[in-house]
């Protein structure tokens, strides 16, 4: 996909031998397409990468003029994943920030689980049935739904008292408390450092299981040719057979693009939700790494250190889609 | 040959008569389809449904999904709350009249009825049966009742109190406060700025993905290398300097600020391409011939042909803007600047356990993307397969 942009396509206008003054009219005549967009993504996107590259070696507090701004060479990020030693103990300089890379890691466990289920999904409706448009419709309605609704929704889903969770779950914790004699309630799922960041995940699940990846699930199923499975019919493959040893492997591709992105996706996730459900909390227990970031730069103004996490941020995002390309892509099957 | 057959085989499958098995089959994806679908909808049924409840309504155990309300009725010269209970062995409904401690001094609607029609019997007396029952053998009568004032109280809710400490404004402004600041602004600010960056974002793409399809210039392939690596980069990364700069040109708090960013895009440009590479080059030269300008050939042949990406893309930013939250977050800090999930938030803050009214204005800014979603539904899906992301 990546490769593809490196292919010149030539127009038949450019094979024309043509004069100098031509060439430059076409040249000129070409920026008139290019420029709106490449003005503004200059500005608002490669400039700014450039800027807070630069930025992140700066300690600077943005409510402060620009001439405070104080040059700190990597200061900002070894105070971000510098450790040091405290009464013979390796301490990091920032827990903080360790202790949200373990929130946002912990999140991201949902990902297979979300991956599996937009499978089983994808496979369950990629038939020739009446009405299979609505299904489809149904589940990849809560994809466009605005986050601030979703949030609000499942914030009073999960509400201790209230919530409808809790309400559906008290017959079961009625029930097995009779059993057994035990006083067990059903959890403060937002209020409990615990299971705040399940409850999270369960959202996550309920929001992106009919979503993206299962539309480019069903999308690679329909390119699965139907040969195959009639070949395997003539083997006498039953329906795991046909599952394990065409469907799967011919939807390697489309299980390694996902996995990329999810991962992607999954280590810059979590602020709309935590911010509106939690503000973070509890205890920090659902504050993530771009939660941080935005707490350093917009509430505490620490723009240079919010730059440098960023940056860290990018790092990670870019290794990581690394491994995965270099290992994961040796599993796919390409036709 | 062995096409014929394969062919002929096929013809004769869809001829046969669906087996049992099939139609087991299919009746197992229904019902499983059915189960997932119900459980993708409850939550949303929820919010409806809490949005149209009483304030009370919302604390009740087990949880009632048709929003009810008790029956009130004017009963010997008051409104009073209505209740079912046994007396002498037969279900009655009484009105309240008092409670005390344990007990309840009730009477029954039907005779105060019969009494004010005069059917002769009683006329004259004011004797009316009271009865003494247990408080807690009280049923309340509950009839469907729903709530859409609520709608109308979140879509008036400002926070009054911060405009009159804060700018010392009198009565005669409030009057008109929810409408400048409140949520009638967020939505005008919404709408505004989705439509803005819609037409935007698909005009500059269109421009400059025909300029990467089928122009030649210096380094264009190294340029479009270069969107296609910035679609790595995290938001947060560009989003810092991005304030920064939008703090120093003072723009914080302005549409420019809300619009500006957003406008340009290397996805979409990237998605137009794609599709733009499609178009058969021969339509195109045709055209050039009968004396098209470049232009000519962008806005006759290729905008028209590619009505269903730029649809796509258009209902893609639409949803994208009207959802967006991190960016209009940081750059608004004025009320009447505030769009929807901004001022949503807010508004979460002032009225934190009402969730009636936080339903409800859930429903509110929910509702235009559904809309958005039912007539475009189609775009979604084809908007996957033409960014090139078909799993390839």
């Amino acid at each position: 996909m990546l490769l593809e942009a490196g292919g010149v396509e030539r127009t038949a206008a450019a094979d024309r031998p043509r004069g100098r003054r031509a060439q430059w009219a076409d040249w000129l005549g070409s920026q008139v397409f290019i420029l709106p967009n490449f003005l503004g993504f200059l500005t608002f996107t490669l400039l700014p990468v450039l800027a807070s590259l630069c930025l992140s070696f700066v300690k600077w507090d943005v409510v402060r003029p620009v001439n405070t701004a104080q040059f700190v060479g990597l200061g900002n990020f070894k105070h971000l994943l510098g450790f040091h030693l405290e009464n013979g103990l390796i301490v990091a300089n920032d827990t903080e920030f360790w202790y949200y890379v373990y929130n946002t890691l912990f999140l991201m466990l949902g990902i297979p689980v979300s991956i599996f289920s937009s499978l089983f999904l994808a496979l369950v409706m990629n038939q020739r049935l009446r009405g299979i448009v609505f299904y489809r419709a149904v589940f990849f309605l809560p994809t466009v739904c605005p986050a601030i609704a979703v949030c609000l929704l499942w914030q009073w889903i999960y509400n201790g008292e209230w919530g409808l969770l809790n309400q559906a779950l008290a017959p079961v914790y009625n029930f097995v408390n009779s059993l057994f004699g035990t006083h067990w309630r059903p959890p403060q799922w937002l209020t409990n450092p615990q299971t705040a960041k399940p409850a999270f995940i369960l959202l996550g699940l309920w929001a992106g299981i009919g979503g993206y990846n299962c539309i480019l699930y069903l999308a690679g199923l329909q390119q699965i040719p139907q040969e195959l499975y009639e070949a395997a019919d003539l083997d006498g493959a039953n329906w795991w057979h046909k599952l394990r040893h065409v469907t799967w492997p011919m939807l390697s591709p489309t299980t390694f693009f996902i996995a990329i992105m999810s991962v992607i996706h999954g280590f810059q996730g979590g602020f709309t939700t935590a911010y509106i459900m939690t503000q973070g909390g509890p205890a920090g227990a659902t504050t993530t790494i771009v939660y941080y970031i935005y707490n350093q730069g917009f509430r505490y103004f620490h723009m240079g250190y919010a730059a440098s996490i960023a940056w860290v941020l990018f790092v990670v995002v870019f290794v990581a889609t690394l491994i995965n390309w270099k290992y994961g892509g040796r599993r796919v099957t390409y036709l | 040959m062995r096409e014929l057959v394969r062919f002929l085989e096929r013809r004769e499958e869809a001829r046969r008569p669906r087996t049992r098995a099939s139609a087991i089959a299919a009746l197992v994806t229904y019902v499983l389809l059915s189960l997932g679908g119900f459980t993708m909808l409850i939550p949303l049924a929820w919010m409806v449904s809490t949005s149209l409840k009483l304030p009370g309504a919302v604390f009740t155990i087990p949880p009632e999904w048709i929003p009810r309300r008790q029956v009130r009725q004017f009963v010997l010269g008051e409104e009073r709350p209505i209740f079912e209970v046994y007396i002498n062995g037969r279900l009655r409904r009484v009105a309240l009249l008092e409670h005390k401690r344990d007990l309840s001094r009730v009477v029954p609607v039907d005779e105060v009825f019969r009494r004010k029609r005069g059917d002769g019997a009683g006329e004259g007396k004011l004797e009316i049966n009271e009865f003494v029952v247990k408080r807690k053998e009280l049923k309340p009568v509950k009839e469907i009742h729903l709530e859409w004032s609520n709608y109308y109280k979140a879509w008036t809710a400002v926070e009054i109190d911060h405009y009159l400490i804060n700018f010392q404004l009198g009565k005669r402004h409030i009057r008109w406060l929810h409408i400048t600041h409140g949520f009638v602004m967020f939505y005008i600010n919404s709408v505004l700025v989705a439509v803005v960056v819609t037409f935007g974002q698909v005009f500059t793409s269109s421009l400059a993905g025909y300029a990467f399809a089928r122009l030649n210039f210096p380094a264009r392939d190294k340029i479009f290398l270069g969107y296609l690596a910035t679609m790595m980069i995290p938001y947060t990364v560009i989003m810092i300097p991005n304030f920064i700069l939008m703090r120093s040109l003072r723009l914080i708090d302005t549409y420019w600020a809300l619009m500006l960013p957003p406008l340009f895009s290397a996805y979409g440009t990237f998605m137009l391409r794609q599709f733009f590479m499609g178009i058969p080059q021969e339509l195109e030269d045709a055209a050039r011939i009968d004396g098209c300008s470049k232009f000519g050939v962008y806005l006759n042949v290729i905008l028209p042909l590619s009505k269903p990406a730029l649809a796509t893309l258009a209902t893609f930013t639409f949803i994208g803007s009207w959802n967006s939250f991190m960016w209009p977050l940081i750059v608004t800090n004025r009320p009447e600047m505030k769009t929807l999930p901004i001022g949503i938030a807010h508004f979460q803050g002032l009225y934190n356990t009402e969730w009636t009214l936080l339903m409800a204005a859930s429903v509110i800014v929910i509702a235009p993307v559904i809309l958005v979603f039912v007539f475009n539904q189609r775009f979604f899906q084809q908007g996957i397969h033409l960014a090139g992301l078909g799993g390839r």
